[in-house]
């Protein structure tokens, strides 16, 4: 594995609302992912992991600190980060697919408006990424005849068809009905096994088990421990950590 | 009985037939169709326009930073909420009148002016609309959008924008219904529109009763017509979900 670092954190806050009843969400979170990592970020409902995966792609701007993607620092008012976006896919719990849109045109969409590729090209990508997670038969579908597992591997496969360097996840099986957890998490693991640089704010601790390099435990808008997920799930340090982990399983 | 049937009979035939008076209902009634037309597509435009600077104002304006698109947004929303107190605070024929007689009062498309001035008017209902329905469109649809590198405008025009006007598209039929009753004003510029027409007729034939009654027919029938196609329109969307 390469020790690239992809994104580099540091210091970054987070408030919502101003003075004595801001929400801290964020409180000084500092963090390295490398190029090819798998890191999962786990916690209890509050502790701000929505909010750093969301600072990650400038959805939420942060009040504080510092992101670097790549060489370049993107919490910096010069930044385009409209163009930082397409190069980071991102997948939301609620799935956002495009209800007025087909399938294919969902998937299609980004990569044609911005031009990176035609609409052939787009089409032809797309097809084949809908081949891979099992649903070329609903390029013509609207996500309306779509399940809950369908949809969220549409939206998986929409944000990989702008190739992006790295993909975040907020909690994709939360929505889910348990039967439909499955198949999302398979495609979540093929893309692990290609390579794909991945944060994946989730409660799936068989997932974090399975495919993660790093386990990051948050709480209070700071992350509490971290390490491979040898060290947090068998052998956790702090507290807090043993806490969340004995309330889940 | 045959006596009060004859009555009718002449005083059709003196209000519709003769001189062939018929043509001043028909070709009013196009004007009217013309301008309620007209003055709802650029209602819609303008109104959705107006909509969407609004709508943005009031989700980012107090989370955003001070600089130089804060400054435009916020000077942008003042103008459009001048306007929506100016234009729903006075009545139209009012506004027509400033049209006709001040602002165009060298033209004498009077047509045109009508649709102008209409269109202004009910651009500043269907915005309030309009964002009614951008408010309506989940937020997660925004942010989908922004997170696949579109711009604020493109997710709006692309993304957000036809939800919203796919959610409100009866009320906005409706609004033609309104404008076609609206426009019976128009008169009072010298624009020969259907109510105009009854108008002249009853001044050539001093006999009020049926171009009265003719002119509200004409109006009730098409109302009928086009709330039975937006109720058709509503029963449509209400069974497709995309
Ligand atoms: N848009 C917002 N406005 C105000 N407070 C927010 C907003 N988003 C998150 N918060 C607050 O920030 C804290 C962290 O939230 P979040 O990052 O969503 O936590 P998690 O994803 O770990 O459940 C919570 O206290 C939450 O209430
Ligand atoms: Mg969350």
């Amino acid at each position: 594995m390469t020790t690239n670092v992809l994104i580099k954190v540091t210091g970054l806050e987070k408030h919502f609302g101003k003075g004595e009843n801001a929400v801290r969400a964020l409180r000084g979170v500092d963090a390295e992912i490398t190029q090819g990592e798998k890191l999962v970020v786990i916690g209890p409902s509050g502790s701000g992991k929505s909010t750093f995966l969301r600072c990650l792609n400038r959805l939420e701007e942060p009040t504080g600190g510092q992101i670097i993607f790549d060489g370049v620092d993107i919490t910096s008012p010069s930044c385009d980060i409209n163009h930082v976006r397409r190069r980071m896919g991102m997948v939301f719990q609620q799935f956002n697919l495009f209800p007025h849109k087909t399938v294919l045109q969902n998937i299609t969409l980004a990569p044609v408006k911005h031009k990176l590729m035609t609409r052939e090209q787009a089409n032809a990508r797309a097809m084949e990424l809908l081949n891979r997670v099992g649903l070329v038969e609903k390029a013509a579908a609207y996500p309306s005849q779509l399940s809950g597992g369908q949809k969220q591997r549409i939206a998986i496969v929409r944000a990989l068809a702008m190739n992006p360097e790295v993909m975040l996840f907020d909690e994709p099986t939360s929505a889910l009905d348990p039967e439909m957890v499955g198949e999302v998490l398979q495609v979540m693991k093929d893309l692990a096994r290609e390579g794909m640089t991945m944060v994946v704010v989730t409660h799936e601790m068989g997932f974090a088990r399975e495919v993660s390099d790093r386990v990051m435990f948050m709480d209070e808008g700071r992350i509490v421990e971290q390490g491979t997920p040898g060290d947090i799930f068998v052998n956790p340090q702090n507290k807090r950590t043993q806490d969340f982990l004995s309330k889940l399983l | 009985m045959s006596e009060w049937f004859d009555g009718i009979k002449a005083q059709f035939i003196l209000n519709f037939v003769e001189k062939s008076r018929w043509r001043y209902l028909l070709t009013g009634l196009f004007n009217t169709l013309k301008i309620t037309f007209f003055a709802v597509l650029i209602g819609i435009a303008l109104g959705t326009v107006i909509a969407i600077v609004r709508s943005t104002a009031d989700r980012n304006l107090n989370a955003m930073r001070h600089g130089p698109g804060r400054t435009i947004l916020s000077f942008f929303d003042k103008i459009c909420r001048l306007y929506l107190t100016v234009v729903r605070g006075t009545p139209v024929v009012i506004q027509l009148m400033i049209f006709y007689y001040v602002i165009f009062a060298s033209s004498r498309n009077s047509v045109l002016i009508a649709i102008i001035s209409f269109g202004l008017n009910s651009a500043a209902y269907v915005a309030e609309v309009v964002r009614g329905g951008i408010m309506s469109v989940d937020i997660g649809q925004t942010e989908a959008g922004r997170s696949l590198g579109f711009n604020y405008v493109q997710t709006m025009w692309l993304i957000v924008v036809p939800q919203a006007l796919k959610n409100v598209l009866p009320a906005l039929a409706n609004e033609f219904i309104v404008l076609l009753k609206e426009t019976s004003v128009a008169g009072y510029v010298a624009i020969k529109d259907l109510t105009k027409g009854g108008d002249i007729i009853r001044g050539a034939t001093y006999s009020p009763f049926m171009p009265l009654i003719a002119v509200a027919l004409i109006y009730l029938v098409l109302v009928v017509f086009f709330s039975w196609l937006v109720g058709k329109l509503e029963r449509r969307l209400r069974n497709s979900d995309h």
